[in-house]
């Protein structure tokens, strides 16, 4: 067996990977909303007062 | 003198009035108060990412009473199980990323808080919460006090979230995924050398290639193939029918030749055809999600009101359950959902929703009171004649023009083109196949599908969604917005252009009254009242609502000289009020003016300048369009104002008034009946039922987050006078989709002497396919943005 075979296989089976990514990012809403998250990542450096500096919890159901 | 701007908001600080808190400036207590919440909390950080974010909290705390009810709570909630609650609401204030940090930190504010996520680009911030520690009405005001008032309507009632279509992005994902992979594996064929390596693999690649082109032929062009069933159906030669045929014969083809081992096929090309055609979908499916062009009178209205029981209690209820003969109490703010009969003894009701008009009108009880007013004075009873789904404002929405949803199938350009493109496409194709057949029947095959390959009219397909695509952007960035690309199309086509009057070409603005000259203390304030009062002529009518109430003084000689102006003595002193003659003051030369001077015991002090309520540039405007438009004039009002509009207008335009809101709806239906496309241009609610049926309605909004009635576009106050500017670069956009349309069939014609002599290579149709769709975007991306820059500089040597 050709190492063609084996490698196109991989290739594809990489692809498809980062497909179904793609797939889950989507599903999951990742891409409705795509203006507030660039600005959000922006924000925990910026709270200098910190009594209960907590990380931002995701909002998930 | 420095003049400072408010920490809080940004507005300009009167000396007056200012407050300094914590070393920074404020304009009003309600701004200070803000800060001190925020700082308490530590929370200043606030400031730190923008200047001035802020927004001044208006609205009276009673407005929410209604959230005590817990059943209109759960139909306004999102989510509920247990103690946990979720609501997405709506905050027009929501505009920078201040805001995005501070609703986003809120569960520091208020405890039970569990998180809150902005989505920035809805205006929306969902936030979960705990409702054993913390109500629903607790986060409104919350949210109130902070400046970010929530936008709650009738439309709320029971809306549960929509689905969101993902399906177009999914075909894409699968498009491209297929389209990249076959690309990469059909390399080593386009570089056919009769090389031992490829002969050996040559089936290989090409039933991987076969395989990964499944799920682009069979999902992502689905809708293409449903879209030409349904044209074939309905007897219409749409653009889709020769790219379905395209996509299926190519398809067809391609398998033919693998299975036979003619050739690799090419699935290559019907891949990158898919794909870029689904990306021109994507490229005009622009959507301001924050602007709704559906709204109906269910935006505008209350979600629910406060109901007087018999015993005097007083309870919220929804709006719907309101009945003939209840009592409800409207306060401050507040708007009336029903038609009803006043029963306090005095109203000042403001219909600015209705008319466009701010001026509150004077009730007495008694007197009928219309849906849709606001009540601007202390709380008011009314009793209900007709529920919210009879009443006189909202019978408009009965009409035949909302109920349709589409009325008239819009004829695209593209299919218009298509009207002659698809049967001459196929006549070539057959023509060609019966010339062949009698040479070489593979040949006549070949050359037959050849055909329908190579001029599967991608780039032709394109064009249209690109350039308008484009233009949508173009426009949303000058704050015209747009519902979507055919409104562009049909903005091209207008011949007439309806104005309504009050908010349309005139401002809502109140301060249309400023003052010149040396200060006024206050008993010439008083003084200048008092002599007003006697007068009857309409500018000392205004200018008396305008002064500030004061005490009562006693008028002991008054003389009126009609045309001039009045002479008033109050208490010993003489007071002059009138034209620039008649006080003796030799003013600039600045006629165009309504100015109201005035002289107190015999020296002159200054002048009340009457600003032009009109917007800014309208006269230019009129001036611009009449060469092209037929202008009319729609309006609700009397006609007191025909003779400064005539004066404004160009010779030729028309002028009606008194005209009720069903009245302005026929007029447009006449108007298109005698073959005019019209656009009509209103505000207020009156207008809806004309937006609706005009060809396109366009609502002008001051603010454009928060009010307009149902149309196809939405323009902000400020761009007024650029309208001009928007129907001729509407027009040029048509002109590139017309040129590009050319450069298509140019490259369709090259395709298709390259088929039609039989020799189509596998190679040739994948150069030409994306070279022509990449030179038809960039073509039609340039030209649109040189046309709208062009203008910038004509604007520019203006200026």
């Amino acid at each position: 067996m050709s190492v063609i075979y084996l490698l196109i296989s991989i290739s594809i089976i990489v692809a498809i990977g980062f497909f179904i990514a793609f797939i889950i990012a989507v599903k999951t809403g990742q891409y409705d909303d795509d203006y507030t998250p660039a600005v959000r990542i922006l924000f925990d450096d910026e709270l200098i007062v910190k009594p209960k500096n907590k990380p931002k919890s995701k909002n998930k159901l | 003198m420095v003049t400072h701007n408010c920490f809080h908001c940004g507005l300009v600080v009167a000396k007056t009035e200012e407050i300094i808190f914590d070393e920074n400036y404020f304009c009003c207590n309600g701004c200070k108060t803000v800060y001190e919440i925020l700082s308490t909390n530590d929370l200043t950080c606030y400031y730190n990412f923008e200047k001035s974010p802020g927004a001044t909290p208006t609205t009276a705390p009673e407005k929410y009473d209604f959230l005590d009810n817990l059943d209109i709570v759960a139909k306004l909630v999102e989510f509920q199980e247990n103690t946990t609650e979720i609501i997405s609401l709506q905050i027009p204030h929501i505009h920078c990323s201040s805001c995005i940090w501070i609703l986003e930190n809120l569960q520091r504010l208020q405890p039970g808080i569990l998180a809150s996520q902005v989505n920035f680009s809805e205006k929306k911030v969902r936030i979960s919460y705990n409702n054993d520690q913390v109500s629903l009405k607790q986060i409104v005001l919350l949210l109130n006090s902070i400046g970010y008032e929530p936008y709650i309507s009738l439309d709320n009632y029971e809306a549960k979230p929509q689905p969101v279509d993902r399906s177009l992005t999914y075909k894409i994902g699968v498009a491209f995924f297929c389209f990249g992979n076959i690309m990469l594996l059909s390399f080593p064929e386009y570089f056919e050398v009769n090389e031992f390596w490829i002969d050996q693999y040559k089936g290989f690649f090409r039933w991987l290639i076969f395989a990964l082109s499944l799920p682009s032929f069979f999902y992502s062009a689905s809708g293409y193939y449903v879209a030409a069933w349904k044209s074939i159906k309905a007897g219409l030669l749409n653009i889709e029918i020769p790219i379905a045929l395209g996509i299926v014969v190519m398809f067809i083809r391609s398998t033919v030749d693998i299975f036979f081992d003619y050739g690799q096929g090419f699935f290559d090309s019907m891949c990158g055809l898919i794909f870029f055609m689904l990306l021109g979908k994507l490229f005009q499916q622009k959507t301001y999600n924050f602007l709704s062009f559906e709204r109906d009178y269910k935006s505008y209205f209350p979600i629910a009101v406060t109901k007087i029981l018999p015993n005097g209690d007083e309870i919220s209820v929804a709006a719907y359950e309101i009945k003939k003969g209840d009592r409800l109490l409207i306060r401050n703010q507040e708007l009336i959902p029903v038609d009803g009969i006043l029963i306090s003894k005095k109203a000042s009701l403001d219909y600015s929703f209705v008319s466009g008009e701010a001026v509150a009108i004077e009730k007495k009880s008694g007197d009928k009171v219309f849906a849709g007013a606001k009540q601007l004075d202390k709380a008011i009873e009314i009793e209900v004649l007709l529920s919210v789904s009879q009443s006189y404002l909202t019978q408009l929405w009965s009409n035949d023009v909302f109920q349709k949803k589409i009325t008239l199938q819009y004829k695209t350009i593209t299919d218009n083109i298509s009207r002659f493109f698809t049967p001459a496409l196929i006549g070539l194709s057959l023509i060609s196949f019966f010339f062949w057949i009698f040479i070489d029947v593979n040949i006549a095959f070949n050359v037959f599908t050849a055909i329908l390959i190579v001029a599967c009219p991608c780039a032709l397909a394109l064009t249209a969604p690109f350039t308008l695509g484009n233009v949508l952007r173009i426009m949303g960035n000058r704050k015209f917005y747009l519902k979507n690309a055919t409104v562009i199309e049909q903005l091209a086509k207008i011949d007439t252009i309806v104005f309504d009057k009050t908010g349309t070409i005139t401002t809502n603005k109140k301060t249309a009254i400023t003052y010149e000259g040396s200060d006024l203390n206050l008993d010439e304030l008083a003084l200048l009242k008092n002599a007003l009062r006697t007068s009857n002529h309409p500018l000392s009518r205004r200018l008396y609502d305008f002064l500030p109430s004061t005490t009562l003084l006693e008028i002991t000689n008054f003389k009126e000289i009609t045309g001039k102006g009045i002479f008033v003595e109050i208490n010993g002193h003489a007071i002059k009020l009138g034209s620039s003659q008649f006080v003796d003051h030799l003013s600039e030369n600045t006629h165009k003016k309504t100015k109201v001077h005035i002289e107190i015991n015999g020296v002159y002090k200054g002048s009340y300048v009457f600003n032009n309520q009109y917007r800014k540039g309208l006269e230019q405007l009129f001036v611009a369009l009449n060469k092209k438009y037929q202008i009319i004039i729609l309006s609700g009002d009397n006609d007191g104002e025909r003779k400064i509009l005539e004066k404004m207008l160009p010779l030729n335009s028309l002028l009606v008034f008194d005209q009720k809101p069903e009245q302005k709806l026929q007029f447009i239906e006449q108007l298109q009946k005698n073959g005019k496309n019209v656009m009509m241009i209103g505000d207020g609610l009156n207008d809806a039922g004309a937006l609706a049926q005009s060809n396109v309605g366009i609502s002008i909004s001051e603010n454009v987050n928060v009010f307009s009635p149902a149309c196809d576009g939405i323009l902000d106050a400020l761009q007024f006078e650029k309208i001009a500017f928007f129907m001729k670069y509407s027009k040029n956009a048509m002109t590139t989709i017309y040129m590009s349309f050319g450069l298509s069939l140019l490259y369709n014609v090259v395709g298709l002497s390259f088929a039609v002599s039989g020799n189509l290579l596998p190679i040739v149709a994948a150069i030409i396919m994306p070279l022509s769709t990449v030179t038809i975007i960039s073509f039609v991306t340039i030209a649109s943005n040189l046309y709208a820059n062009n203008f910038n500089k004509i604007k520019l040597k203006h200026d």
